[in-house]
Formats: structure tokens, sequence, C-alpha cells
């Protein structure tokens, strides 16, 4: 009986420490495993105890690519359980701070971790001697995203500037205006990005994701909006646990988590675009159409140009942002604690994180669940393996594998987040 | 690159509050205000494409880092890498992604290496938050200090 074992047993280019295995037995996909073996941080039990106004600064060092993230679904769980409401310039603020991040966590993946996969390189340096220009481009660009962050969340990596409420100091008007000038630039790097990643060679290959993700009334999502998916679900924040549920599996030290019917489920740039093209501003809807992609994308390879659709968003956005900013008159709302629980669920740049807090009267956190992307895309990147790599089994083993990691590194998967990442083995039986 | 912004950087890399991971930074702190005007000094978080930018035009830099290479704590090495790479293995890994080694490849690969670039690594003993510098890298500090104040007067 034939066997073949794709194995990997230390992915690179992602974001922590993962491995995967796929068997193949008389060339059908016996097993697919993705394996994250980083040991847990166990960030949920040094929560408990300490003060709500702790959660956004301690959740942001759960990453060093998407601190934003934790911290925003943080202060919205933690606005959520104090029964306040930020608007006006502080929310439009956060946004824009959210789309540093974006800008900065997309452009890191799409040129350095990404692209090598496509244009056939082992890795960006490698990449880099030939596409010198595009590299720089990609370089400058996430540099952008650097500097709104560096701005708004007081330095590049893990913001200090963010509270529950609103912020620490609010920038003047000026400060703005120069930011407005390299976000120009960027925006026009972002659309030439979109124009680069969809001339790469894509896989013809597609599934019947169940996505999910925020939606919101007017805007593309980063802060608030109903969890909505393509399968009839509309549920608020404080429903999710309702509708999706974790188990640990022996093989991961994340938890997996998957719909309560048993299905696997996608978050991220792809469920994210497909549930709200719509949304987005007139010129990444075009810059997408132009780019060849449909207003619903079920090629996962294809994610790489939906992160550059979302970039362009991203700055076409933070300009608008800034064009109508306004000083606010503080620069948070004040919070006075009292017991209750909190729910908040945000966009981060891999997809939905979900945050909940119990607070006793005095605001000290009794409990809390934080629930990441990667964690939710486990079962939908084992599906992929499973789907995908029948189709590709004329590929010579080294090219099998390189498949195998490119199709993994579609989810931009943070391993690091969900402690809970990548070993892979092919088994060909 | 501005025009008028100095052609010459020392860079120092690292934590400040992650004990000897601040060494870097240290030494960059002992020598602000002690060199000629032309050259800039800046302290840098490491994250791998903000120090790619902080290179870009430059015709000189001198770069000083903490590595754990289990070498004796306070080993003070010398590299050229306009020569050759940096000795990845010796470095902590970069929570970021990409590390000092990759930021100086990319560089290389991309022409923006500086004509003339000098990595100083120091061996940490303890990378503790909130530790101070322990012993030996509080001196080896200071002898990186002065070994780039006198590599400076010689050759800048």
């Amino acid at each position: 009986m034939a066997r073949r074992t794709i194995k990997v047993d230390y992915l690179a280019r992602v974001e922590g420490e993962g491995a995967f295995k796929v068997v193949l037995r008389n060339g059908k996909v016996e097993n697919a495993e993705f394996r994250i073996f980083e040991p847990p941080r166990f960030f949920e039990a040094f929560l408990r105890g300490r003060a709500f106004t702790e959660a956004p600064d301690i959740t942001a060092r759960i990453c060093g690519i998407c601190p934003v993230a934790y911290q925003m679904s943080a202060v919205h769980a933690m606005e959520n359980a104090l029964g306040i409401t930020v608007a006006g310039p502080l929310r439009a603020l956060r946004r824009l701070l959210y789309c540093g991040e974006w800008i900065e966590s997309h452009t890191l993946h799409i040129y350095m971790l990404h692209a090598p996969d496509f244009l056939g390189y082992s890795g960006a340096i490698e990449m880099a001697r030939a596409h010198g220009e595009a590299v720089r481009r990609g370089l400058m660009l996430k540099q952008v995203g650097n500097e709104i962050m560096t701005l708004l969340g007081g330095r590049e990596i893990h913001p200090i500037n963010v509270r529950v409420g609103g912020f620490y100091r609010t920038p003047p008007k000026r400060d703005l205006a120069p930011l407005a000038e390299r976000l120009k630039w960027a925006r026009d790097a972002a659309l030439e990005t979109v124009r680069w990643t969809a001339g790469f060679d894509f896989p013809e290959r597609a599934r019947d994701y169940t996505f999910v993700a925020l939606r919101h009334a007017e805007e593309y999502p980063f802060n608030e909006g109903r969890i909505v998916s393509n399968r009839g679900l509309d549920i608020t924040a404080a429903q999710y646990e309702d509708y999706f549920e974790e188990s640990h599996l022996p093989r991961s030290n994340a938890l997996h988590a998957r719909l309560k019917d048993g299905k696997a489920y996608l978050v991220g740039p792809l469920a994210r675009y497909s549930l709200n093209f719509d949304r987005l501003s007139p010129l990444a809807q075009q810059a997408a159409r132009d780019a060849g992609l449909e207003p619903v994308c079920n090629n996962p390879y294809r994610s790489i140009v939906v992160r550059a659709v979302e970039v362009l968003y991203a700055c076409d956005e933070a300009l608008r942002i800034i064009a109508a900013y306004e000083e606010p008159e503080r620069p948070f709302v004040a919070a006075e604690p009292r017991a209750g629980v909190g729910f908040g669920a945000t966009e981060a740049p891999r997809g939905l994180l979900y945050h909940r807090y119990r607070l006793e009267s005095d605001g000290t956190i009794q409990e809390a669940r934080i629930v990441p992307p990667t964690s939710q895309n486990q079962a939908s990147i084992e599906e992929d393996l499973v789907n995908f790599v029948e189709s590709f089994l004329d590929l010579p083993d080294d090219a099998l594998r390189q498949r195998c990691e490119q199709t993994v590194r579609n989810y931009d998967p943070c391993i690091s987040c969900a402690t809970h990442f990548l070993r892979l083995d092919i088994n060909r039986g | 690159m501005d025009e008028s912004a100095p052609r010459v950087r020392v860079i120092g890399i690292g934590n400040p509050d992650r004990g000897d991971d601040a060494a870097g930074r240290r030494v960059a702190a002992l020598l602000r205000g002690t060199l000629p005007a032309k050259i800039a000094i800046v302290e840098h978080d490491g994250e791998a494409t903000a120090l790619l930018a902080c290179l870009d035009g430059v015709e000189a830099a001198f770069l000083v880092d903490a590595c754990a290479s289990g070498a004796p704590a306070g080993t003070v090495r010398r590299f050229d890498v306009t020569a050759a790479p940096l000795p990845q293995r010796i470095f902590p890994f970069s929570t970021h992604g990409l590390g000092l080694a990759e930021a100086v490849e990319l560089a290389r690969a991309l022409g923006a290496l500086p004509k003339h670039c000098i990595v100083y690594a120091v061996e940490g003993a303890s990378f503790a938050a909130g530790a101070p510098l322990s012993a030996p890298v509080r001196t080896a500090v200071a002898t990186i200090a002065e070994r780039i104040r006198a590599e400076i007067a010689a050759n800048i």
C-alpha cells in the first residue's frame, strides 16, 4: 500500500512555533494535522486579580504584531461591562490606530512572509536581491503603519497610550498633518501592492467556507459590529459563547474553536472581505475588481491580494479619519468600576478576536476569556490541507511540502497569539 | 533620507527594561553629547523594518546589541558586517519576526548597507524584566563606548 508522509517540523515565516503532518495512503489524505507546540502562556490566568484598567496593557503583550487588536478587544469588553460608550473623535482615533496595525501587520505578511511562496524564494532576503524595488516599497509602506502606531500608541510595538475609555493623550490636529502626507504616498504604494500581488500565479482552488466576521451598518469593520456569517449567523459579541466552543486537542497547545454544531469556520481577511465588500471604500472596491477579485473570494491562495486590498482600505480610511478629525475635549471617558460581565469582539489583522471579562465591584478581574483568530482558524487550516493536498500530488516532495507550507501561510497564522503553531509532516503512504 | 541628516549613526538596540538587553541603549546613552554633531545617536527597539529605515542613506553605522551565545557574560565581539553576515545564532530571538541579523542581510540585499557598518555584540547574563544591567555587562558597555569613540576618531 503506497504511503507518503509530508512533514514540516518547524514552520518558517509564521509567528511562533508550529508544525504540520499530512499522511496519504494510495493518493488519498488519511490525516492532516496542524500542530502548535509553542508552550501555553496563561494570559487569562495572569489577568485574574488585576485591575480592569490593566487589561489593555497586559493583553497587548500577547502579540508583538497585533497588540492593538488585543487592546481594542479588551477596552471594548471593559466598557461593555462598565456601561460606557466611546464615541466621536476618540472612537475615530481608535479606528486610526487599528489602520496603523493592519498596514503594519498585513504588509509584513504580504512582502516578508508570503510573497516568497509565490515568487519561488526561500525567504524575503533572497527575494530582495531580485525584487529590490518591491521589497523597498513593502518596507516603506510598513513604516507608515509604524508611524501611526508611534503617534497614537506612543511607540511602534506594544503601544502604551490606550486606556479603558479612550487614550491617555490625544494628538493635536497639527500632529496629524504630516502623517496625512505620508499616507497619501502609502495609499499609492498600497494600490501598487494590490496590482503586484494580483500578478502572482494562484492555484485555482476554492472551498465553501463558513465565513465569520464583524459587520457594521456603515463601516468596514475594525472595532464594532455584529458577528455574522454567510450561513445566517447574526449575533452580538455577548452571544459568542452560545454559538462557538473551544476544545483541547492533544496535538495543539492552542484550543481549537468550532461552531457548536462541530463545523469549522474561517475568520480573517477572506471572511471579512467576503462579508463586507460593500463596506469598502470605492477606491478599494475598484482596486479589488481590477485585481480580478469577485465580491466573494473562496480561494485562500488569493488571500494575499485581499490583504493588499485591506491595506489600501486602511490607508484610505486613515486619510478620511485625519481629514475629519476634531480634537476631543477630553482624552478619555471616565469609567467607574462596578460588578459585571463585559464582552468585546474586534477585527485583528488575522480575524475576529473575542474577549470576555467578569469584574468584581471594585473593578478587579475575576475571570478572563480570550479567543484569538488563529485558534479559530486551526480547523480550517487542517481542512484546507485535507482538501487541497490530493490535487497537488503530482508535485515532487519538496514542491509539495512547499505548497503545504504556502497553504498554511495563507492564514498568516500567529501561533504565539494562539498558543496555543506548526510542524509539517507529509506522509504519502 | 533628509539631506541634512547626519550620515553617521550609532544605533543602540534593546529593551530598556529587560536587564542586559538594555546594553546597546546604554552605550548610546553614554556616547550622547560626547561625539561630533554630525554623528547621530539613536536608541532603537530593534524592530527590523524600522532598523532598515534607520540605516538607509547612512554612510557609516555602529550598531550595538546584546546577544546570548553561551559565552561568559560581558564578552564583547566586534563584527564588520560589510565583510560577512552576522552569525545569526548568537542573537536572541526577536519577538517581532525579524531581528538584527535579518535586518543587516535585507539591507545588504537591497544595496542599502552602509559602506562602513560595524556591529558590537555584548553577551548578556540576565534578560529579566525590570532587572538592572549585570556587573560584567556594565563594564562591557563602558568598553564598547570607548572603542566606538576611538573608531570614530580614527576613521570617520
